[in-house]
């Protein structure tokens, strides 16, 4: 018995993320293919936002349990007042449960323990190049994802997988000191350039964001900065000499991605928005080169 | 209809070209003959489609696939065709348009044009790369005009060199649909650069596809091996006589259980596929005078490296039917995650169907074969099936992430010596991140994987199992036929097999056999 590995399972931590959805392989989400984790749980209120079931935590009220055509719901136990349990296998996905919950949230969560989520991340381990932590706001489970890639970083078979964080930038400072040691890199998203249109968009303000902009640009992990384009409503082409002016003092690596709006499967107002087309997109691709902001990443398709 | 309606109707078709309509005149010919003496029940097999020779016609005049040795036919000139030994790059080139025009196959189009960095690098002293990529341009766009058919197959690699370079350059830059192209990659010999190269490729026109070129030598002779056609795999200097496939969706429904499966179905129809075998290829190799051929009196090809395949198809169908056949009828079968592809118990079953269709095939003699036998080979289908998928894949739409994917079907590869793809749709995101390319692939040759074959989505250039056809030409073909044989046949096969529905769009088929209007 490999009493080292024992002890280092041991000191796994035993608390499970809650976990909305795993893909495997995807080419959007940092450098190469990547294993990406959708934490379920948010702090902003994004109108624009395209699943807002994974915002707010279920809190096991049971509402949606008799809803299901398929008895993929039940009470764990038998019990009550126990927890939501919801059976994969059984699982037709037809999302009865999302539009009959009151919190607008979802019993499709999975429970992942770190150790549970090494050995998914080992039977993927040939095929990608890293790994990506998204949301939801992936940074209010802080914990888990920094015992998650300290336990990549030091494991020889493993540590030679990227380890990225998706956040929205809400994380405090102190927040991000915890991750630095373990992270390569962060995706951070700017979702408006003036403080009223953020919060009108994200519920919040976003002192938070420019900050850890700062912070992981001075720290070299700033990766990518992702603007997320609805014309009409956000404000980068009202603002384009000050975002330009920003963006240009940026490290020169740091990668500049223009994400187009896409009204489906959004649940307020925003439904009525146009979808940003591959020519918005180009016309504030042509803007921000003009003032030397480049080279940029667009959207591969506008879907 | 009668013989002379039929023929009729191909000389007065709009959509067809002269010469493909010559061709489909020579097919009717040929199946106005009786058939081939066979005995009652494998006239009975074949009829109900258990087993099928893949019209390749009633009495076989030529092999179904050809791989003479290029490097040899440059080296020593042809008497037959009055060609002097080459001495340069342009004598090459030349020399092998020739040949090309003189090297029979099923669809009469050459299927193998060589390994041709090998062949040509010989002749590329002196040259700078500029040169060698104008010359190299001309030549790719004279096989796509002149011999339009996908299935013909380039091979390149695993050395680094000028013309594997030049050649994949100049596919991605001209995107076309023929010449098919295979990378051969070897992880002691490829550089990962080069091989990076490829993969990027892949993500702009879905070629070249890349062999595990360790794992393919290794089940060859020191003589070597090509990759023709979609994906057969075979001996160089030699190659198929014949192609006979079993339908392994219709050998489960007459079992009466899994074990009734292993010990009487699969053997029976087996030894059907051998007999049919044995008449179509005794017929090739003792009446038809094929091997009288200057290919073989000038040692370019060698009867002795001949061998049949065996195909099968049907796999996926063929294990959901014997799981719901034996103890997991409780298990609904629309539920797609207790199915081939998604379930463990599913997939091992599948494998296992593998391992006892290679033992039967190793040690199983025909009288004409490599080294005594015939080649199993997972077959890609063809554009007349229907509700059956091909070789061992998983049913179109229904196919897990492609990590997954690779994960499920990877033990089935050491099986096939003659050849198995998958095809591996990617979504165009991976366009813009070639890495992640790269990465699935040598992950999946890591597992095993003979070949990576993969499809990128928004490609208007779609993967038709072993060819390429282009999406716009599908459209174009239905109103006035097409310069490209292979997009006939992929029409074809997107009505019949609902193959455009594949998430997304992409067909699967290894040859359209016979005319259907
Ligand atoms: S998902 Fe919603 S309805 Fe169902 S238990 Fe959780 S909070 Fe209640
Ligand atoms: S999505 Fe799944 S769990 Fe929810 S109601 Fe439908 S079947 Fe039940």
């Amino acid at each position: 018995m490999n009493s080292h590995l024992a002890t280092y399972a041991e000191k796994l931590p035993q608390t499970k993320a809650a976990v909305s959805k795993v893909i495997n392989f995807s080419c959007v989400d940092g450098p190469g293919s990547r294993l990406v984790i959708f934490l379920q749980g948010c702090n902003y209120n994004c109108l624009n936002c395209h699943n807002p079931q994974t915002i707010d935590l279920c809190d096991n009220c049971g509402g949606c349990i008799s809803s299901c055509p398929v008895q993929a719901l039940s009470w764990a136990d038998n019990s009550t007042s126990s927890s939501v349990k919801w059976d994969t296998d059984l699982c037709i996905h037809c999302d009865t449960c999302l539009s009959i919950c009151p919190k607008q949230s979802t019993p499709k969560t999975y429970h992942y323990s770190v150790a549970d989520m090494l050995l998914l991340i080992r039977k993927n381990s040939l095929f990608i190049n890293g790994i990506t932590i998204s949301g939801g706001e992936a940074t209010l489970q802080l914990n888990f994802i920094k015992s998650l890639f300290e336990a990549v970083k030091t494991a020889p078979d493993l540590q030679h997988l990227s380890c990225m964080v998706d956040s929205n930038g809400s994380l405090s400072e102190s927040g991000w000191q915890k991750l630095l040691p373990f992270i390569d890199g962060a995706m951070i998203d700017l979702k408006a350039w003036q403080q009223a249109t953020h919060l009108w968009i994200t519920g919040r303000d976003h002192h938070r964001v420019f900050r850890s902009l700062a912070l992981l640009a001075a720290e070299h992990k700033l990766y990518e900065v992702r603007l997320l384009h609805i014309p009409g409503k956000t404000d980068f082409e009202s603002e384009i000499d000050a975002l330009a002016d920003y963006l240009k003092k940026l490290p020169p690596a740091v990668r500049i991605k223009l994400n187009a709006f896409q009204n489906h499967g959004v649940t307020t107002e925003a439904k009525t928005w146009k979808a940003c087309t591959e020519q918005d997109i180009k016309q504030l691709a042509g803007q921000l080169s003009q003032r030397g902001v480049g080279p940029l990443i667009l959207p591969a398709v506008y879907i | 209809m009668s013989l002379q309606q039929k023929i009729k109707q191909i000389i007065t078709d709009p959509t067809l070209s002269a010469k493909q309509k010559s061709s489909y005149l020579a097919l009717e010919a040929d199946a106005s003959l009786p058939y081939l003496p066979v005995s009652q029940v494998v006239h009975e097999a074949m009829d109900s489609g258990i087993i099928c020779d893949m019209f390749e016609g009633n009495a076989p005049f030529k092999p179904r696939y050809v791989l003479p040795d290029y490097a040899k036919f440059l080296q020593q000139g042809s008497e037959y065709l009055e060609l002097q030994a080459v001495e340069n790059l342009d004598e090459a080139l030349n020399a092998l348009t020739i040949i090309y025009h003189h090297v029979p196959s099923v669809t009469n189009i050459p299927v193998y044009l060589g390994q041709l960095d090998e062949v040509l690098m010989p002749y590329t002293a002196g040259l700078d790369p500029e040169t060698i990529y104008q010359k190299i341009k001309l030549f790719w766009i004279m096989l796509d005009r002149t011999l339009p058919d996908a299935f013909m197959h380039v091979n390149i690699g695993p050395t680094d060199n000028i013309i594997c370079r030049t050649i994949l350059r100049v596919d991605a830059e001209l995107k076309q649909v023929a010449p098919n192209l295979t990378f051969m990659y070897d992880p002691q010999i490829t550089p990962e650069e080069l091989f990076q190269r490829a993969a990027a490729n892949i993500c702009e026109c879905s070629k070249p596809h890349i062999a595990n070129y360790p794992m393919h030598a290794q089940s060859y002779d020191q003589q070597g091996f090509g990759i023709v056609s979609c994906y057969n795999s075979l001996p160089l200097a030699g190659g198929a006589n014949t192609l006979v496939r079993l339908n392994l969706k219709e050998a489960a429904l007459r079992a009466e259980s899994r074990e009734d499966f292993f010990s009487h179905t699969l053997p029976h129809y087996c030894t059907l596929m051998y007999e049919l075998i044995e008449a179509r290829s005794q017929f090739l190799h003792e009446q038809s005078h094929f091997f009288d051929s200057f290919l073989v009196k000038e040692g370019l090809i060698e009867e002795s490296r001949f061998a049949p395949m065996f195909g099968i198809f049907g796999m996926a169908e063929a294990v959901n039917i014997l799981l719901n056949k034996t103890d997991f009828t409780d298990i609904p079968l629309s539920n797609s995650k207790s199915q081939y592809g998604h379930c463990e118990t599913a997939n091992i079953l599948g494998h296992q169907i593998s391992e006892a269709l290679d033992h039967i095939v190793k040690s199983t003699a025909v009288t004409y074969g490599y080294h005594g036998r015939a080649l199993l080979h997972s077959q890609g289908g063809i554009s007349l099936d229907e509700d059956v998928t091909p070789g061992v894949r998983i049913p179109y739409g229904t196919e897990p992430d492609p990590i997954a994917h690779i994960q499920a079907l990877a033990k089935h590869h050491q099986y096939y010596t003659s050849g198995i793809s998958e095809i591996l749709t990617i979504d165009e995101t991976v366009k813009s991140n070639p890495q992640a390319m790269y990465q699935l692939c040598k992950g999946a040759l890591n597992l095993g994987f003979r070949e990576f074959s993969a499809n990128v989505a928004s490609n208007d250039l779609i993967r038709v199992t072993g060819y390429m056809i282009k999406l716009s030409d599908i459209e174009r073909f239905k109103a006035q036929g097409s310069r490209t044989n292979t997009t006939g046949l992929g029409a074809e096969a997107a009505v019949n097999t609902s193959i455009l529905n594949r998430k997304p769009r992409v067909a699967s088929h290894e040859q359209s056999p016979r005319y259907v209007r």
